[in-house]
């Protein structure tokens, strides 16, 4: 991404935001809620189109791309949504094999050996007849990540993976996520702010605050950073750079005033 | 009302009027991949039709008795209750079928495909086909805006038979009418003018409400408010949209 301004309704979301994914690393794009980390997800995937500079996926500028060629940059793509986004009216089974069935003419003996081996990979090889709605949240995080690699994709972007899991699916999810890399050479995207598990796994950080890029290098270097937005957002403290607070009015004149709200 | 406020009243109305034309025609050209679906047809078919029986069925039924009641009723104080056969077959297959069927559908299969697309959109279900680079207006909206123009003329012609049915349930088997006049008076009065007009008010009453109910379902906002006032508004604007439709159908067949 280079040079990239994004804005929504005259509100600038990103200004002159270069970020560079290495082939095969895993790169951690963290940053406050807010600060347009799904946004980001959305311009790689050609979803949204920068309003000036450059995305460029598998070396080509997203943004210049017919609607075909979008669509065939995307088949080289999984992506993991915070809430799963599963196809609710179809069974877990039928949710990993839907990229298969869509875009390949495999029978369906070859689909379901495929299918079953990516839920083992997840552990819910035993949840394929189930129902979405009959799963828990890291459950159908789980089924969708087994519906991102199906189709082994050469990059896989993860939206807040880590959000919501219990402990034994956090550090499933993220062996999976350092395996699918290492063994398989999944280029990887993890979007997240949560700084600690991403510092087990990522290769390279980018730190987002208003819209561009402050910090960036290894998750040891960003600890290391003497930055006040990068120690604050690393220590999680409310005083820094960035506010915690939205803009309110004086807090003692506006509990004393008038019954305003 | 201000100037500012009518200025924006109406520059939102063209703004949506441009946006349903926008998505009819994308809705349009994603038919015909959908049509290579036919799985996913029949099941939306099997949805917005066969799902919406019992209630076209009931309502045919007490459509049809209130024909016959108050057509022998009327007729007889003329002695013209042989006529009634007549009476209810045209009333049926000209107005009441089509119109009524409509409306039912708007209520019980429009909110529902409206309220589904809703969530899909709400949950990212959507989006998740775009990233999986599978086009969700042929997959979900193309099968659906299908489904409910081919599900429109049958429940219609159901409605018709089970009315047609209650009418000769009460005129004839309760109140005496002669059975062989009326089916003989329906027999000559009907022709295939009357069918065709039934069929094409069916047909259009069925591509507004399924573009209607599709197209709200995919522009509300992702809230559970926004899935609500959608479907609401599915709801207000086919019931208004099939009344119109159906004064400028009726003139144009006359």
């Amino acid at each position: 991404m280079r040079d990239v301004h994004y804005a929504i309704d005259g509100r600038a979301i990103f200004a002159d935001l270069n970020i560079r994914v290495r082939r095969g690393l895993i790169t951690a794009v963290m940053g406050p809620s807010g600060t347009g980390k799904t946004t980001l997800l959305r311009l790689i995937t050609g979803q949204l189109f920068a309003d000036s500079g450059q995305v460029a996926v598998f070396g080509r500028d997203i943004g210049s791309l017919s609607g075909a060629a979008i669509y065939a940059a995307r088949r080289r793509m999984g992506m993991l949504f915070q809430n799963g986004a599963l196809l609710t009216d179809i069974s877990v089974f039928d949710n990993v094999a839907f990229p298969v069935r869509e875009h390949t003419d495999l029978p369906e003996s070859v689909i379901r050996k495929l299918v079953l081996t990516k839920l083992e990979a997840v552990g819910l090889r035993g949840a394929a007849q189930l129902m979405p709605g009959e799963l828990s949240g890291g459950m159908a995080r789980r089924v969708a990540l087994a519906r991102a690699i199906v189709m082994d994709p050469e990059v896989l972007l993860y939206d807040e993976p880590f959000v919501g899991l219990d402990p034994i699916s956090l550090g499933v999810i993220l062996r999976l996520i350092k395996q699918m890399n290492q063994a398989l050479g999944i280029t990887s995207i993890v979007v997240s702010h949560d700084v600690h598990e991403l510092a087990t796994i990522a290769d390279q950080s980018y730190l987002l605050s208003g819209g561009s890029v402050v910090a960036a290098g290894t998750p040891q270097e960003l600890a290391k950073s003497d930055s006040e937005t990068v120690h604050q957002f690393m220590t999680g403290s409310a005083e820094g750079p960035v506010k915690f607070h939205y803009p309110a009015p004086d807090y003692a004149s506006q509990l004393l005033g008038a019954d305003e709200r | 009302m201000s100037n500012r406020a009518l200025h924006g009243t109406l520059l939102g109305g063209v703004r949506k009027f441009g946006v349903t034309g926008i998505f009819l025609a994308r809705l349009l050209a994603a038919c015909v991949p959908a049509l290579a679906r036919p799985r996913l047809l029949v099941a939306q078919i099997f949805n917005a039709g066969a799902r919406s029986l019992i209630i076209i069925m009931l309502s045919g039924l007490f459509t049809g008795m209130v024909l016959g009641l108050l057509g022998q009723d009327v007729l007889s104080r003329f002695g013209a209750e042989t006529a009634l056969g007549e009476l209810a077959a045209l009333a049926l297959l000209k107005q009441l079928g089509p119109v009524l069927t409509a409306l039912l559908f708007a209520g019980r299969a429009g909110t529902a495909l409206t309220s589904e697309i809703g969530l899909m959109r709400a949950t990212d279900q959507l989006t998740a086909m775009e990233v999986m680079a599978v086009d969700p207006m042929s997959y979900v909206a193309a099968p659906r805006f299908l489904g409910g123009v081919i599900a429109m003329p049958l429940l219609a012609a159901i409605f018709n038979v089970i009315g047609l049915f209650g009418a000769h349930l009460i005129g004839v088997d309760l109140l005496g009418v002669d059975s062989g006049t009326f089916w003989s008076q329906t027999q000559s009065a009907v022709g295939i003018h009357d069918v065709t007009e039934g069929i094409v008010k069916s047909l259009v009453f069925g591509a507004v409400i399924s573009l209607i109910a599709v197209n709200e379902g995919y522009q509300s906002e992702p809230t559970a408010e926004g899935v609500g006032l959608a479907t609401t508004r599915t709801v207000v604007a086919s019931s208004v949209l099939t009344l119109l439709f159906d004064y400028v159908l009726t003139a144009a067949f006359l």
